[in-house]
């Protein structure tokens, strides 16, 4: 492969993940926004964060799967749990990750 | 005397603020290392240079693109094809960029440039839960970015170096790492009962539109449509 052009195409790629990055908070900051679009933008990390989240507990293989070879369904109930119940970071992260070695090392 | 006491507190107080950022950072680490070593592992298997596989992570530093253009790479496609992918696949970041930005009002130019450099799915997760909560410190906020990209390439450089000699990385759980703490981090989100009904919705729609096959869109999509339902529920029930 040619390295000079995949190096070419890396910086590129560096520049088209920066922009969309950088834009909105460079032009937003500061902007008396009207109510509505911050009432907006404050419901964007809730939205955002579950739908990231949901297909990787929901989904194996593109499909969705509830069976009990979906660990990580069904890990996500008790670390969803321990995350009401701490409202902190690292319990929920912490018994999550134990739970799914117990549940591996098992199946 | 007192100036030096002062000096000695404002040092602590600066280290403290540095342990605080690097520890909150941490299920980032737990995640990124072995992602990254993924990374590595499969960007010299496709043929791309040393070089050029740490200098992906150091200026595109994000995960879906970078495994993404590996393939890419190795399939021969376009520099303008896997340029075009990597916006579109990058391209939620923008409603990341945007919803941190009331919380910024008071930070330079150059800061912004330099924190938005290193916004990923993951440090912006953690950083709207603790700007909400109005911790908008420079120092921790930096020292998380900072640990989470050393951490993405540190897991890269194992990637190069040990690659293929370490096949397993699943039964210590590191994959659980990331869901884990978005679930968490989704759960310090949630205030009342709006927020429940726009996160489960955007959750199911962004479920539905993978199934039916907007792979690289259903973030942005399920995120503008639920976060648009939420506002109208409220001009509903003020009205």
């Amino acid at each position: 492969m040619d390295q000079q052009l995949i190096f070419l195409t890396i910086l590129g790629m560096g520049l088209v993940t920066f922009l969309p990055r950088l834009l909105p908070l460079l032009t937003l900051t500061g902007l008396s926004l009207p109510k509505w679009l911050i009432a907006w933008l404050r419901y964007v990390p809730p939205a955002v964060l579950a739908a990231m989240l949901l297909p990787s507990i929901l989904l194996q293989d593109g499909q969705i799967s509830l069976g009990f070879d979906n660990l990580f369904f069904w890990a996500a109930l008790p670390t969803l749990g321990v995350a009401i119940w701490a409202k902190s970071l690292f319990p929920p992260v912490i018994i999550g990750m134990l739970i799914v070695i117990i549940g591996r090392w098992l199946q | 005397m007192s100036r030096l006491k002062k000096g000695l507190e404002g040092k602590n107080s600066l280290w403290r603020m540095i342990f605080a950022g690097a520890h909150k950072a941490l299920p980032i680490v737990f995640g990124y290392i072995p992602i990254g070593f993924a990374y590595g592992v499969l960007a010299q298997k496709a043929g791309i240079s040393t070089f050029n596989t740490v200098l992906m992570s150091v200026t595109v530093f994000a995960g879906s693109s970078q495994l993404i253009a590996v393939e890419l790479f190795a399939l021969g496609l376009s520099t303008s094809s896997i340029l075009l992918t990597t916006f579109i696949v990058n391209l939620r970041h923008m409603l990341m960029s945007a919803a941190l930005s009331p919380y910024l009002h008071d930070w330079k130019k150059g800061e912004l440039a330099a924190f938005a450099y290193e916004l990923t799915d993951e440090t912006f997760a953690l950083h709207a839960t603790r700007m909400s909560a109005g911790k908008v410190g420079k120092i921790e906020t930096f020292t998380i970015n900072l640990t989470a990209q050393a951490a993405w390439i540190l897991g890269t450089a194992f990637g190069i170096l040990i690659g293929g000699q370490i096949a397993e990385i699943e039964p210590f759980a590191l994959d659980y790492a990331l869901p884990a703490m978005f679930m968490a981090l989704l759960i310090m989100q949630v205030n009342g009962r709006k927020d429940v009904i726009v996160a489960v919705l955007s959750g199911i729609l962004s479920v539905g539109l993978l199934l039916l096959g907007f792979d690289q869109w259903h973030v942005i999509i399920a995120t503008v449509v639920a976060a648009t339902i939420g506002v109208g529920m409220e001009q509903w029930t003020n009205n």
